[in-house]
């Protein structure tokens, strides 16, 4: 991973658009996000957010544009060289190993970033620095006491912080993490805030966000977009106060 | 790490059990061993490691494939040929060194058939399995000088070179040589398992999307498991070679393929150990079952299809699912309940065992000119009451297995209520 020259931004990203067959999903979003900034793009319902986050990932191909990592162009890319350049994801719907224990599940989203690679030769359960880290993770993500239980039985809740446990593992710079706390209660919610607070920390964050909470507490800059397009973009005040927006999404929320 | 070979003691007495078994079996009036039994063994030596390395692809990285036993094959016939060229002088490597290349070679095709089956996954790569395995099944039938067509490739074993100095004219010897490469060949694959790869092919097996953006390709996993489960495949074959001196279409061909299947699964695909209890009973089957009655087959099909449908996770998994049960202490609870549903169960299995049998008898057996006897008594097959007492067994039977297995149900589910109310973790585990 190369060092980015100071100004050049963490993401990059230059009029991309996305056609599903006749219908454009993506019509020409471009959007610079500064390292270390915690940016939320946030609209209604079919704005495209999280085809965004599918597309600057690598999960699907995007139809024309360009979309720049720490200013090495990723939009060819598949998603694991896209991990690997320090570019890591969540998912919307809980995307874990089900049937492996909390602790595996978190050592392998370890494996690759300390340089086990394919490697059918080391036997885990002697590398004590790689199982020392997948410790420290589980009191970090608060699941110690879940160690061994497979992942697919722990609570909601628990699954969502084992997601965003996964999704920083790997030391990647850049964290994208699409609604991680839709479906949670206020408690919940708050505490998933803390956490994501404590483990992004000197990274940068990009998030999709439906609860304007989260969006306004934790944001640095917001973006808005509706139908594929961003209406606006800048610090929440001036986006709170954008009347476009106010109009189109947030006016309907916030009386 | 203590849970790494927390069973090392199942493991040891295993082990223990299958160096004397042969000896169990040993005539001391006529100091010779059952050719049966070491045939059987040998069998079931193979046989493990073929459901062990086919689990590496369908319960490790849940991969379908329908063509495992093209690798063995391999092994078996690649095999063939380096015996004979040991024979003859041309290879000076002892007969304990010649399975691993029998692995390389099944390590090999592994290689050139994965990197085409595996660019998919889930249905396509089965299909493209089962393509590659009819592809072989023709190349076999068609290249005279590596296969020998329909009547396969023969061999002679005593190729005179030795680690330890033996000729393997006796069963025995080859039984030792093929329980050693079982032991190497499991070891190893339960090793891969404790490994990157083995738990990358876990995650995939689990969730390929999310193994992709932890910087893996799923791909790349997919295809190093399968080569590697391809050179274990192989070993297999070359025990079979050195077995039985001839190798022929069967060790390649689909019915093979699915038996690998039938013993993974019918074993249990969660358990590591799974694929070797199914390997054992269906070689059991087999070579016993086979002896009794022409219909073993329809036994082995049945007892999948029940496997699949009420245990999917296999022997393993049933036995797996009662350490909750035994590590409370409470499983004394279920010996009555067991019973219970054991007497009807039984009179099932005699009712649909009696209906095969008579059936079989009726049309092949009366072709054979066989009769069928049961305790020292002849049965008419045309008289009516052989089959009214089996039919009556048979739904009588499965009426009654109705209404035990409710009790069943309802005593198990009851247990696990305890535990789960006794064990605050296992209270979210099965909310």
């Amino acid at each position: 991973m190369s060092i980015p020259a100071s100004g050049t931004p963490a993401l990059s990203i230059r009029e991309i658009t996305k056609s599903f067959g006749q219908t454009a999903i993506i019509r020409g979003v471009s959007l610079d996000i500064a390292a270390g900034e915690r940016h939320a793009i946030i609209g209604p319902n079919g704005a495209g957010k999280t085809t965004c986050f599918n597309l600057i990932s690598g999960r699907f191909p995007i139809s024309s544009g360009e979309i720049y990592l720490n200013g090495e162009r990723i939009d060819q890319l598949p998603p694991h060289k896209i991990n690997r350049m320090g570019l890591s994801r969540s998912f919307q719907i809980t995307s874990i190993f089900q049937r492996m224990s909390v602790f595996e599940n978190l050592r392998c989203a370890l494996l690759w970033s300390r340089g086990y690679r394919y490697s059918f030769w080391s036997p885990l359960w002697m590398q004590r620095e790689l199982n020392a880290q997948a410790e420290f993770l589980l009191e970090d993500l608060n699941l110690h006491t879940r160690r061994d239980l497979p992942a697919g039985l722990l609570s909601y809740a628990e699954q969502r912080a084992l997601e965003i446990g996964m999704t920083i593992a790997g030391g990647a710079s850049v964290i994208l993490l699409d609604e991680p706390t839709a479906g949670m209660s206020n408690t919940e919610t708050d505490y998933a805030m803390d956490l994501i607070r404590r483990v992004t920390k000197g990274k940068t964050l990009v998030m999709v966000e439906h609860d304007m909470k989260v969006v306004f507490d934790l944001a640095d800059v917001i973006t808005v977009l509706v139908y594929g397009q961003v209406i606006a973009s800048g610090p929440p005040e001036t986006v709170r106060a954008n009347p476009a927006v106010q109009e189109a999404y947030l006016g309907a929320l916030v009386e | 790490m203590n849970g790494a070979f927390g069973k090392s003691w199942l493991w040891i007495a295993a082990v223990a059990f299958a160096l004397l078994l042969p000896w169990c079996f040993y005539d001391f009036h006529t100091a010779r061993h059952s050719g049966f039994m070491l045939s059987m063994l040998s069998q079931m030596g193979m046989m493990i490691i073929l459901a062990l390395s086919y689990n590496m692809l369908l319960g490790q990285a849940g991969l379908f494939s329908l063509c495992h036993a093209t690798f063995f094959g391999i092994g078996g016939y690649a095999t063939v040929h380096f015996l004979n060229a040991a024979g003859d002088g041309d290879l000076p490597l002892p007969m304990e060194i010649i399975p691993l290349l029998g692995g390389f070679s099944g390590l090999g095709l592994a290689i050139i058939f994965g990197y085409m089956a595996t660019k998919q996954r889930a249905t396509a790569f089965a299909m493209i399995t089962l393509g590659i395995g009819e592809l072989m099944a023709t190349a076999a039938l068609m290249f005279h000088h590596f296969f020998g067509g329909e009547g396969g490739v023969s061999t002679n074993r005593m190729i005179d070179h030795s680690l330890f100095g033996l000729t393997y004219a006796s069963g025995v010897q080859v039984y030792y040589l093929i329980l050693a490469w079982t032991l190497i060949a499991t070891l190893a694959m339960f090793f891969l398992t404790k490994t990157p790869l083995g738990r990358m092919a876990n995650a995939t097996r689990d969730n390929f999307e999310r193994a992709q953006f932890m910087g893996y390709d799923p791909r790349v996993v997919r295809f190093l498991q399968f080569s590697l489960s391809g050179l274990f495949a192989g070993i297999g074959g070359a025990l079979y070679a050195i077995t039985y001196e001839i190798v022929t279409f069967d060790a390649l061909a689909g019915p093979l393929s699915a038996n690998a299947l039938l013993m993974a699964y019918i074993g249990g695909t969660t358990v590591f150990g799974g694929p070797v209890l199914g390997a054992v009973l269906i070689t059991l089957l087999q070579s016993g079952v086979s002896l009794m009655s022409n219909s073993w087959l329809v036994y082995v099909g049945v007892l999948f299809i029940s496997m699949v449908i009420f245990a999917p996770s296999g022997i393993a998994g049933l036995i797996m699912g009662h350490k909750p049960i035994l590590r409370a202490g409470k499983l004394g609870q279920l010996v009555v309940p067991y019973i219970r549903v054991l007497v009807p169960g039984l009179l099932l299995v005699l009712g649909f065992v009696g209906l095969v049998e008579l059936t079989s008898f009726l049309t092949i057996g009366a072709a054979q000119g066989k009769t069928l006897v049961l305790g020292g008594n002849k049965i008419d097959v045309h008289a009516t009451m052989p089959w009214l007492v089996s039919a009556i067994a048979l739904f009588g039977g499965g009426a009654w297995l109705r209404i035990e297995a409710r009790h069943f149900r309802r005593v198990w589910d009851g247990l696990m209520a305890d535990l789960k109310s006794a064990d605050g973790k296992a209270e979210r585990v099965l909310a």
